[in-house]
């Protein structure tokens, strides 16, 4: 294969990769903040396949969708951060087992 | 000839006094009522006259009531010869009974309540009589049941009274339901209902049909006219006023079995087994209820077994072929039983509500209208010739002799105890010392005047009124032979025995009777105590029914069984989410295990569905 | 070239990724994520997207990761400590990422188009202009309601992170 070039299925699976990367630590980590950023590695996952999308079908559309996406994140970011603030004044834990008050 | 208005004045009269009368003052209800009642009567008499000799039947049709594939009833009237008897009675002895009601109700409460249930009572009798199919008639049945049941409980204050009321309307519906049964087979077997369509058909019937049409029909009438097994409701609803018991318990109501019997005589002369039946249960019941009458103390009472007895010799008649004497006996016992009653009124209204006889005595001196009326009634009753009780009396017993002898010998024997009865009665409460505390003063003339009336009609009424030849050819019967003097001197006989036992039992000599009682201990309380048949049905029959509602309908399906099924729903509900909520258990983590589990089944789902429209 | 460039950076971000859900400390994992960042920007400039590019280095990497820097210095989170357990997890989470990860990348493989290849310039359109014309012409209205948005965003961090007037 020419050294110039890329094949395109190798990012959509580096970006499914990357995606269940997110998963794992969405599922496995205790840490509040660590699930957060799993979240966000996730999302990042997601944008890489918008913008190779966007490459293979040579429209601009797959940026806009990954520029909004980045907005949105952005804006989730501050929210949820601010809620595990407040999770933190309220329980003085971030362990996520330990927030389970709505059991049963 | 507006037959419709005889049935409807009283109609009036009860909705007139039934929705307004508690403003009316007594006069303007006593105007409704008696006034309804009276032009009813008028009206009677103008048909009877404009309509001539009634050999054929007169019927009038006014609408269609039910009309419903092969079944046509109609609203029809008929008046012939039978319906003429039967109309003159109903009007004539009810006017005389709403007018001594005036008088005896007076102190009562719920006055207009009262004449309004007996303006509806007239209503549905009149329906009763004028009839001309069954269903029409049996409409005028349940109707005067109703009416029956709401007189009788009208002190409704009191428990007795209530039970009575219930008890006469269930033992009637029992009846009612082999009446219903019999309109049926009538309707299955003749194709309609109408008394002129079945009775020219019935002929033609198989003879296994016809009896049992009649049997059932029997069963009605025993409920109504409370025979054995069905009287046991008689005499308990003597606790309603007394007007009532003479009215509907004496002279009209019980006396609707007797009246379709002999309505539905062409069925029956062609089922002569079922004739049988009809006179031996007449018989039976003549006799039984005579005996109770021996022993009883309530003078209400005894006049009740009397009316059974005395209705079992107008089944007796009817049974032994002789359907003009069931009538004509039908027509002299209003007269002298509804006396009976209406002077036994009379006598409770003089001593203040006493109604027991060993508490009576020596009011022949303070009441003697009543005295003397109730007198002759007394005669009539126990057969004395030639008053009317003889007449119509010894009809049905030459009529029973040539059918089945033993029946004659048997009425004889009742027709002494009858005699016995009255006027063991009759001396209790009006000869000898008076035993009670009240001050007995005599009825108004409101109340002695229907007396008087009755009194001449139960003396006269058998010479003057020869009902049978009036009625002969509606029952197509043979013209009566001579009569025969031999019978009629034995019954006779029995009847004059009887008062003789009386007089010395309870005149001459006073004690006689005490010490025959307890010679005979347990028979004087087995007969006094009614043969204990209200005791019997209860265990027989109304316990185990209660019971087996109790344990098996209830306890058993419908808590275990309906409810369980009911609740056991809402349980296996609560089951499943109890299990269900398992889910929730507040772990984020297993949340994000169950979204991701659902993406994966997504992806899967949809990869599936592209592979599938590729 | 492109090649090597790409198997560099891609072998870059997924180092930091699984570093990222490995490390205890979440410091460490905050740093890792911005490696992660940094490295999706090169490719993405592979791709084409030089505006998308700058944007992710400036917005995400500078901006949000720096906010869960300060978070995480303001909470003084120290190391995860193990307490409480999952079943669901335990007996779900392996299989299900398995089956994640195997399905995306049969997919991935099966509904591509033919062989297309990326090289550096193969796109043009990715530039700061045709995204802002895009931008202000068709996605006009999501572009008005993301900046909504924001506004909520704001009102709701600062309403939730306040101190409490007493």
């Amino acid at each position: 294969m020419p050294l110039s070039q890329v094949p395109l299925s190798w990012f959509l699976m580096l970006s499914a990769a990357l995606f269940a990367i997110g998963v794992a630590g969405f599922l496995f980590r205790r840490n509040i903040i660590t699930v957060f950023m799993s979240i966000e590695l996730m999302l990042n996952a997601v944008n890489l396949s918008f913008i190779a999308f966007s490459y293979q079908n040579k429209q601009v559309n797959g940026h806009l969708l990954a520029f909004f996406v980045m907005v949105v994140a952005a804006a989730e970011a501050a929210v949820g951060l601010a809620i595990i603030l407040t999770v933190f004044k309220n329980r003085a834990t971030l362990n996520i087992d330990e927030v389970d008050s709505m059991k049963n | 000839m507006q037959l419709w208005l005889i049935p409807i004045l009283p109609l009036a009269g009860f909705a007139i006094n039934g929705l307004f009368g508690r403003r009316f003052s007594k006069s303007l209800v006593n105007l409704f009522a008696i006034g309804s009642v009276l032009l009813s009567l008028a009206w009677v008499l103008k048909t009877l006259f404009g309509l001539g000799d009634l050999s054929a039947a007169h019927a009038e049709h006014y609408f269609t009531w039910i009309q419903s594939g092969a079944l046509n009833i109609g609203c029809d009237f008929a008046v012939d010869r039978l319906t003429a008897v039967m109309l003159l009675v109903v009007t004539g002895v009810g006017s005389l009974i709403h007018i001594y009601a005036i008088g005896y109700m007076a102190h009562e409460g719920g006055y207009y309540r009262f004449f309004a249930y007996l303006n509806l009572f007239m209503f549905f009798m009149l329906v009763l009589v004028l009839a001309s199919n069954f269903l029409l008639l049996f409409v005028g049945w349940e109707g005067v049941g109703l009416c029956s049941y709401l007189l009788i409980g009208f002190y409704f204050d009191k428990q007795f009274a209530t039970n009575a009321g219930n008890k006469a309307f269930i033992v009637n519906r029992i009846g009612d339901f082999g009446f219903s049964l019999a309109m049926f087979l009538i309707f299955v077997n003749f194709k309609s209902l109408d008394f002129a369509a079945v009775f020219q058909a019935a002929p033609a019937a198989s003879q296994a049909t016809l009896t049992t049409i009649g049997l059932l029909l029997l069963v009605g009438a025993c409920g109504k006219s409370a025979q054995i097994p069905l009287y046991v409701w008689l005499p308990d609803a003597m606790a309603g006023p007394t007007p009532v018991s003479a009215l509907i318990h004496a002279a009209t109501m019980v006396t609707a079995g007797v009246y379709m019997t002999a309505r539905s005589w062409v069925i029956y002369t062609h089922a002569p087994a079922a004739m049988n039946v009809i006179a031996i249960m007449g018989v039976a019941t003549a006799f039984f209820a005579a005996t109770i009458g021996l022993a009883q103390n309530d003078i209400k009472k005894v006049f009740a077994y009397s009316t059974i007895s005395q209705l079992g010799y107008m089944f007796i008649g009817v049974g032994s072929g002789a359907f003009g004497a069931g009538i004509y006996h039908l027509v002299t016992h209003a007269f002298f039983k509804a006396l009976l009653f209406l002077g036994a009124g009379s006598v409770i209204h003089a001593l203040s509500g006493e109604q027991d006889l060993r508490n009576m005595g020596g009011l022949r001196s303070k009441i003697p209208i009543t005295f003397w009326t109730m007198m002759c009634a007394a005669v009539a009753i126990a057969g004395v010739p030639p008053f009317s009780g003889f007449y119509s009396k010894d009809a049905i017993l030459a009529a029973a002799f040539e059918k089945t002898p033993w029946i004659y010998w048997v009425g004889v024997i009742t027709a002494g105890m009858t005699a016995f009865y009255v006027f063991r009665a009759m001396f209790l409460a009006f000869f000898g010392t008076y035993r009670g505390h009240a001050h007995p003063h005599e009825s108004p003339p409101v109340m002695w005047i229907p007396l008087a009336i009755l009194g001449l009609l139960s003396l006269g009424g058998g010479a003057f009124l020869p009902v049978p030849e009036f009625l002969r050819g509606v029952f197509h019967a043979a013209p009566e032979g001579p009569p025969n003097y031999g019978l009629m001197g034995i019954s006779v006989a029995a009847g004059l025995i009887g008062i003789l036992i009386a007089w010395i039992m309870y005149v001459a000599r006073p004690g006689m009777a005490e010490s025959f009682a307890d010679s005979v201990g347990g028979l004087y309380k087995l007969v006094y105590n009614k043969y204990f048949v209200d005791e019997i049905y209860g265990a027989v029959i109304i316990k185990p029914i209660v019971n087996g509602s109790r344990v098996l309908l209830w306890k058993l399906v419908d808590v275990s069984g309906i409810d369980g099924l009911v609740n056991g729903i809402a349980t296996w509900c609560r089951g499943v989410g109890g299990v269900l909520r398992r889910i929730q258990s507040g772990n984020i983590r297993s949340y994000a295990t169950w979204v991701v589990f659902g993406s994966v089944m997504l992806i899967v789902a949809m990869g599936l569905a592209e592979g599938l429209a590729r | 070239m492109d090649l090597i460039l790409f198997l560099i950076f891609a072998a870059i971000a997924l180092v930091c990724a699984v570093n990222v859900v490995v490390q205890t400390h979440p410091i460490s994992s905050a740093v890792s994520l911005i490696g992660v960042m940094g490295s999706l920007a090169i490719l993405y400039l592979l791709l084409g997207a030089e505006f998308i590019a700058a944007a992710q280095v400036i917005v995400y990497a500078g901006a949000v990761m720096v906010l869960f820097v300060f978070v995480i210095m303001l909470l003084n989170a120290g190391k995860e400590v193990h307490k409480g357990r999952s079943f669901m997890v335990q007996l779900l989470g392996v299989p299900l990422l398995i089956a994640l990860l195997g399905l995306l990348a049969f997919l991935a493989r099966h509904m591509y188009q033919p062989e297309t290849m990326v090289h550096f310039g193969g796109f043009q359109g990715g530039t700061a202009q045709a995204i802002g014309h895009a931008l202000f012409t068709t996605y006009l209205l999501p572009f008005e309601v993301t900046s909504i948005l924001i506004l909520i965003a704001i009102i709701g961090a600062v309403v939730l992170a306040r101190k409490e007037l007493d």
